[in-house]
């Protein structure tokens, strides 16, 4: 439903291709375009504004010289842009010279806070090895102090939950003697969801404020939040001095735009992003995907990085290899699509990448995860000869009925796929004439090989990155 | 009974009344220029309409302006009302009861919009009116999910049909749904654990839930219920689009408006794929559930207008 904004700029600079030179009428239209992008993404639509406004001014004056990357280099400007506003650094949670740090969780209803205070109590525990301690301060949702309790069960920390009759002042104030007590380094309170206008439970938070002089208040912001996360931070903001944010269901399609004017009104960094609905799942923040995904430009490095995790590395040399000699069999192409696989469901590794939402039929097609056993299966059904050499399957019908029974499919599927192979040789040829830095080829990874830091595809990446 | 509007109009009371007048008089003398419009854009986008269908909105009015020779910036908003109400249509019967038998209604949507919340406001509320009310807990994903509705199924007075955690949801509306056959019930309210739309098993999952309740009861559910957040924006859409294509949604809910989010991307849901806003939610309270009314919607998205005003 989204077009993304790279493909939207290209299509504003096409036709520009025989003046050669950007003139300021040219810009407005860009930033109408950015402006749109940011709107669909749900950045607040006065954040919106200034930030083109910002870019306008760094646009006019760039000398463009192609016209042909003038919508790239744009977009490169607005990629830039968005990342030095959503902090150029991850933030790491607090660490109180004297234990215990103290961290408040707060939010509005269905957030996520409980969630996310238990990935949090996990992440310090497994990653930083400390020793965390929860707290059940949610009195008023039915049944969230149990919430809380299975969850801390599961991830084998603490959780101090005196009951639903304690005032949630009275809970923190005995939370901090028990995690004095009891040598605990980390306090994870969980509060209950509110309103922010709503000025008898935003006092309460207040009060609780006082009594444990939290060295995080971290606000808990659904990704999909709209227009209204402005008022939200706003007002969480300014009654508590937030101090980070965790931004949650991250793994949703939706392209959180809210990280921008969460930022944007607080100040504050985003210190986690919630990816998932196990208690692992929570992960850094890094702006330049972030700024990637409100663009729609897709999260090509997060899919790097997740290829990079499952991809052994001698295996990628050997591919990359294959690629440049276009000797790719459909040997190759299994073992690929069994790595692909291992990265984890598959339409969460598609949803990464740009341009998906697009290709509405190509995602469809390629979600259907019995597609791909089916593929799987004919080509165990095929000898090694005949893995290596397609070409023997093409010409030969006793072949492909033999595979045809051999992997329970129909003479139609093999054929299929044989088809499908052949284009995707192809399109390696393309793709690897772009590698080697030229300039045709699919006019999307175009604009990506120039985005990200080091670009490239995920396969063709040496070495392990990490910031 | 105090509606959510005017709920709202009393919280909004305090900082309207010293402007009310004012702003009246300054609409009134305000000539039409591009900033009035700027203005509705801004307020269009502020209350989540999203970018497509407030250029949408903005057009059609501009057009308006221009053919009724419209002159002050006070005629321009029931121009714009009344396109919203034409997009929204008239409002539908809020719950559709089978004539005779047990009518099954299923809520579906993401994670955290008050899918719990809203099955037990309906149970108090249907119960209240006489109906049998049985309740299915199918959320058996996430922790305590399952004692939450419980906690519900007591305040409304409503038996909850249960497994435990980790067991298949759609065996859980099965029972439900003898259940609620033995019972003689004449509401079946099913609860389905929140899921991310792009998230491929657990739609197909859900899938499976509609299956077994339409093949235990032919033509049933007779109404899918997607609980929408009001504070959720132009994701909205895509969730609509993708629970639609799996559940055959017949309605929403919208959530939180008691909060200061409007939830105006309800009006790109109807636009795109017709689907109504049929309650709406405004609090924590068992009571803060009714039917959803578009003249009162499309007023309430222009409270904001009018406060923005008083800054000129």
């Amino acid at each position: 439903m989204f077009e993304t904004l790279s493909d939207r700029l290209q299509n504003a600079f096409a036709r520009l291709r025989s003046k050669g030179k950007l003139t300021e009428d040219d810009v407005k239209e860009a930033m109408r375009e950015i402006r749109r992008a940011l709107l669909e993404a749900d950045v607040h639509h006065a954040v919106a504004k200034e930030f083109t406004e910002r870019i306008r001014e760094k646009a006019v004056g760039q000398e463009i010289l192609q016209s042909l990357s003038a919508g790239q280099q744009v977009v490169k400007i607005v990629h830039e842009e968005l990342i030095t506003l959503m902090g150029s650094d991850q933030a790491k949670i607090a660490r109180a010279p004297k234990p215990p740090t103290v961290v408040m969780m707060v939010g509005l209803q269905g957030a996520g806070k409980t969630t996310a205070a238990a990935k949090l109590a996990r992440h310090l525990q497994k990653k930083e090895f400390r020793r965390p301690m929860l707290v059940a301060a949610d009195i008023y949702r039915p049944a969230a102090i149990d919430q809380l309790k299975i969850l801390g069960q599961q991830i084998e920390v603490p959780v101090y939950a005196p009951g639903a009759d304690i005032a949630p002042q009275k809970i923190v104030e005995q939370a901090m003697k028990e995690a004095i007590n009891g040598s605990y380094d980390y306090l994870i309170i969980d509060t209950a969801g509110r309103l922010h206008i709503d000025d008898t439970l935003m006092d309460e938070l207040m009060q609780m404020k006082s009594i444990c002089s939290p060295h995080e208040i971290l606000l808990v912001i659904d990704a999909m939040t709209g227009q209204d996360a402005i008022t939200v931070a706003e007002h969480f903001h300014s009654k508590l001095e937030v101090t980070g944010i965790i931004m949650t269901k991250l793994d949703g399609d939706t392209r959180g735009g809210a990280a921008l004017t969460v930022r944007h009104v607080t100040g504050c960094p985003v210190k986690f992003v919630g990816t998932g609905e196990k208690t692992d799942a929570l992960e850094p923040f890094y702006p330049d995907r972030m700024a990637s995904r409100i663009l729609g430009m897709g999260d090509v490095l997060s899919l790097i990085e997740k290829a990079q995790e499952t991809i052994d590395e001698k295996q990628a040399k050997e591919l990359e290899a294959k690629f440049l000699k276009n000797e790719f069999t459909l040997e190759d192409f299994l073992s690929q699509l069994q790595q692909v696989r291992k990265m984890g469901p598959l339409e969460q590794v598609l949803g990464m990448l740009p341009g998906m939402g697009k290709l509405k039929q190509l995602q469809q097609a390629n979600v259907d995860e019995s597609q791909i056993n089916k593929v799987e299966a004919i080509i165990l059904s095929m000898s090694k000869a005949e893995r290596q050499k397609p070409e023997l399957v093409t010409k030969s019908s006793s072949r492909r009925v033999r595979i045809a029974k051999g992997s329970g499919t129909q003479v139609k599927d093999v054929n299929q796929l044989l088809r499908q192979f052949e284009d995707m040789r192809k399109m390696m040829k393309h793709l690897t004439g772009l590698t080697k830095g030229g300039k045709k080829g699919i006019a999307g990874l175009n604009a990506l090989g120039g985005l990200g830091p080091k670009g490239g595809m995920p396969f063709g990446q040496k070495g392990k990155r990490r910031r | 009974m105090l509606g959510i509007f005017d709920k709202l109009k009393a919280g909004l009371t305090k900082t309207r009344q010293a402007f009310t007048e004012r702003v009246a008089t300054i609409l009134r003398r305000r000539k039409i220029d591009e900033d009035v419009y700027e203005e509705l854009e801004e307020t269009l986008l502020a209350a989540d309409v999203g970018f497509e269908t407030t250029q949408f909105l903005l057009d059609h009015m501009q057009k308006e302006a221009r053919r009724n020779k419209l002159e002050t910036a006070d005629q321009l908003v029931p121009v714009l009302q009344s396109a919203i109400n034409v997009i929204l249509g008239e409002d539908p019967e809020p719950l559709q009861f089978v004539k005779d038998g047990l009518t099954v209604i299923l809520f579906v949507g993401v994670n955290g919009v008050g899918k719990t919340t809203t099955i037990g406001k309906m149970a108090s509320k249907w119960r209240h009116e006489g109906k049998k009310v049985v309740i299915a807990a199918g959320d058996t994903f996430r922790a305590a999910a399952i004692e939450q509705l419980v906690v519900w199924g007591e305040r409304a007075g409503v038996e909850v049909i249960r497994q435990s955690t980790g067991s298949d949801a759609a065996a859980v509306i099965f029972d439900a749904i003898s259940a609620a056959k033995a019972r003689g019930a004449d509401l079946l309210l099913c609860d389905t654990a929140g899921r991310l739309q792009n998230k491929v098993h657990l739609m197909a999952e859900l899938e499976k839930v509609y299956r077994v309740i339409d093949r235990e009861i032919p033509g049933a559910p007779h109404e899918v219920f997607l609980v929408l957040d009001a504070t959720t924006g132009q994701n909205a859409i895509v969730q609509a689009k993708m629970f639609h294509e799996i559940a055959r949604v017949t309605g929403i809910v919208l959530t939180k408006l008691d909060g200061t989010a409007k939830g105006g991307v309800v009006i790109g849901v109807k636009k795109a794929l017709d689907i109504p806003v049929k309650w709406i939610g405004f609090g924590e309270g068992i009571e803060d559930l009714e039917p959803f009314s578009s003249t009162m919607f499309a007023k309430a998205l222009f409270e904001g207008f009018q406060t923005m005003e008083k800054e000129d």
